[in-house]
């Protein structure tokens, strides 16, 4: 088994006729993942390779039975982007834009909270069932099948290094997903950590967070209420800087708050197992899960 | 972004928020043409710089003549002014805000923040004003005052009655704080700001309300639908290295340590950092180069790290998702001869032709230490910085 995509996942990409959008859609087709459709308004008729553009979301899912929408529209549009296919009734949307203002995503998570849909990102590589479906930016090939791990990150190429390390100590993963670098993002550790434990197939989890806001420590809070499966946790930006933004928009330490080391201790007496050896964490990962 | 007081003092007065009169000098005669206008003493001369703690820091006086509003000034003006947010060499104050001094009853403090955790619009207020909201949460968190508002709704008249009311505010008075609270919001929103602060909010003698500061920050990914407010960054205060790299779309911090690291993304490149912290050296920098970094984005990056001179070692650390080995390779290769630098670079790479790229940097003939996993990378850089810190 596997969380929010596998093999009945019928992919749609918004902005596929743009450079990103056009290459990583190509990349997701080689991995096997079922790409039914393209969205780009004005383009629609069209056709990318194998796959049907159309110019509005609702027009590409009554056409193909898309499922899930994987956005590649830029940061000024994409707010549209993804309110376009909620209002469309689409199950999943994963919103790799890096760049969205943060009033735009503050107004998008108070909408679609009375919708069906979920949104994971944005600024994020994506998700990834290994062997299944591939939706996202992620390299493919360093993901090994058949679980048992689920992981869960802030990051992107964090997440691949991670990944590598797992696969390379013959650990394989049930589903990988990026919950993304933003100060608000769709859907959060906790949605993910609630997913895993029920998900049969997982048998242990990563976490991996960084500096800024208290979304690991709510995590941990979770966790130590309502998972019963192991988790083991990374956290970015011990040497980051107070007051300076590291990149993500969301990876800040205001004031005191959002620092690495109260996270980690959080973390810790919340019964996760912390690694701080980046360099070790596939063979204390092997070790305990 | 960051703007200087006076600047947000101007859009204060776009949006009708009483602050007091004043004006900014560049110089001591436009200081006292200022007071003139003014025309009644004591008068405030306050500098402008983006850091906080100008109070503590000796950076705002008060002058009670024409003579000292022209001494102050030439004091401040060209002087670094030393805050606990500018490190210890200061920030050399260029401009000062010359402002009328109030007779003030009370101190209130007034902000609104996009909160991560509630996914809202936070207004927070307390009766206790004046320090910064870090002490008040410490000292006081009992008077702190919380309202969210969901911005598909907007700002409710009931919003503004508790923060208000929460205030403990005469009825006279809550009327003018809620028109300032509503005024303020809209700025907020209007602007896409990532905080707008009023600390201290004074209750004057004369039952008014004025900001006597005023603190704008905007949300930068906001940016490309606020053109108008582009004019108020100030390159002075920004360190030339950073915007120098920004130029290139790379993300530059300069953090004092001696090994430089240039890493594609942001979580792997803290994590970077924190190796080279871990197996016993210190990081020069934060430098993501970003998942689409092409081979002139290196070279770039690379030349940025070296303008550094504490730098000792170089540790690339890419994990090729989109980024081509190769190109990255070829990438530091050039940056590299170009540069013309001694200076050891290990470079551990994953992803996409990692073998191609290996052999462009071995047969290269320059100064390269290929890692073959994280770790091997983190201990050759450290080994490197002993070696070098044995030998001078």
């Amino acid at each position: 088994m596997s969380i929010f995509v596998d093999n009945n996942t019928r992919l749609l990409v918004q902005g596929i006729t743009g450079k990103e959008g056009r290459f990583h859609t190509q990349k997701c087709i080689e991995y096997g993942t079922n790409v039914v459709a393209g969205v780009t308004p004005g383009k629609g008729g069209q056709k990318m390779g194998n796959v049907p553009v159309f110019n509005t979301v609702k027009e590409a899912m009554k056409n193909t039975g898309a499922n899930c929408s994987m956005i590649f529209v830029p940061p000024a549009f994409a707010a549209d982007a993804i309110l376009e296919a909620v209002e469309s009734g689409i199950d999943l949307i994963v919103a790799i834009t890096e760049g969205i203002p943060v009033m735009d995503m503050i107004k998008i998570k108070n909408y679609i909270k009375n919708t069906k849909s979920r949104l994971i990102g944005p600024n994020c590589p994506g998700i990834i069932t290994p062997g299944q479906c591939k939706v996202g930016i992620m390299p493919g090939h360093i993901h090994k099948t058949g679980g048992p791990i689920g992981v869960v990150s802030r990051s992107g190429t964090l997440t691949y290094e991670v990944v590598n390390q797992l696969s390379l100590h013959g650990l394989g993963q049930t589903t990988c997903i990026g919950i993304g670098g933003d100060p608000i993002n769709g859907t959060s550790f906790i949605d993910c950590l609630e997913a895993f434990e029920k998900d049969s197939d997982t048998e242990g989890i990563v976490m991996v967070g960084e500096i800024g806001g208290s979304a690991e420590e709510e995590a941990a809070e979770f966790i130590k209420k309502h998972v019963t499966k192991k988790v083991v946790g990374f956290i970015a930006g011990l040497t980051a800087p107070p007051g300076r933004r590291m990149g993500h928009a969301g990876a800040i330490i205001s004031g005191s708050s959002g620092t690495a080391r109260t996270k980690i201790t959080a973390m810790k007496e919340s019964g996760i197992y912390v690694c701080e050896d980046l360099g070790s964490f596939g063979e204390m990962c092997a070790d305990l899960l | 972004m960051k703007i200087h007081e006076y600047q947000a003092k101007e859009l204060f007065e776009k949006y009708t928020i009483p602050i007091p009169d004043g004006g900014i000098a560049f110089n001591s005669v436009e200081a006292q043409k200022i007071a003139g206008d003014i025309g009644d003493f004591p008068i405030l001369i306050k500098s402008q710089i983006h850091a906080g703690g100008r109070g503590k820091g000796g950076g705002i006086k008060l002058a009670n003549s024409f003579d000292e509003v022209a001494s102050i000034t030439e004091s401040i003006i060209g002087s670094p002014l030393i805050t606990h947010q500018t490190g210890p060499e200061g920030k050399i104050v260029k401009k000062v805000l010359v402002e009328k001094a109030l007779k003030i009853e009370k101190e209130l403090y007034l902000s609104i923040i996009p909160d991560r955790t509630t996914e809202k619009i936070a207004i927070i207020a307390s009766e206790a004003g004046g320090m910064d909201i870090e002490e008040l949460a410490s000292i006081t968190p009992e008077k702190i005052i919380k309202v969210y508002i969901n911005p598909l709704l907007g700002i409710q008249p009931y919003h503004c009655r508790q923060a208000a009311f929460g205030l403990q505010l005469s009825p006279n008075l809550a009327k003018k704080f809620i028109t300032i609270l509503i005024n303020l919001y809209r700025l907020f929103m209007d602007y896409d700001c990532a905080l707008a602060e009023i600390n201290p909010l004074a209750i004057t003698a004369d039952e008014n309300i004025v900001a006597l500061d005023a603190k704008v920050n905007f949300d930068d990914n906001a940016l490309f639908r606020h053109k108008d407010i582009l004019k108020y960054r100030d390159l002075d205060e920004e360190d030339p290295i950073e915007i120098e790299a920004s130029k290139f779309n790379l993300n530059y911090i300069k953090l004092g340590g001696n090994v430089g690291n240039m890493v594609n993304g942001a979580g792997l490149a803290m994590a970077t950092m924190d190796l080279i912290k871990l197996y016993g050296a210190e990081p020069a920098n934060f430098l993501d180069v970003g998942g689409a970094a092409n081979a002139e984005m290196v070279e770039n990056g690379f030349r940025i790290i070296l303008e550094d001179n504490k730098v000792k070692a170089i540790l690339i650390n890419i994990f090729g998702g989109i980024l081509r080995c190769d190109m990255l390779a070829k990438g530091v290769v050039q940056a590299a001869s170009k540069a013309g630098t001694k200076i050891p670079v290990v470079v551990r790479m994953e992803g996409t032709n990692v073998e191609e790229g290996r052999r462009i940097l071995s047969e290269s003939g320059l100064n390269f230490i290929v890692a073959n996993d994280l770790k091997e990378a983190a201990q050759k850089v450290v080994r490197i910085i002993n070696i070098h810190e044995h030998i001078c």
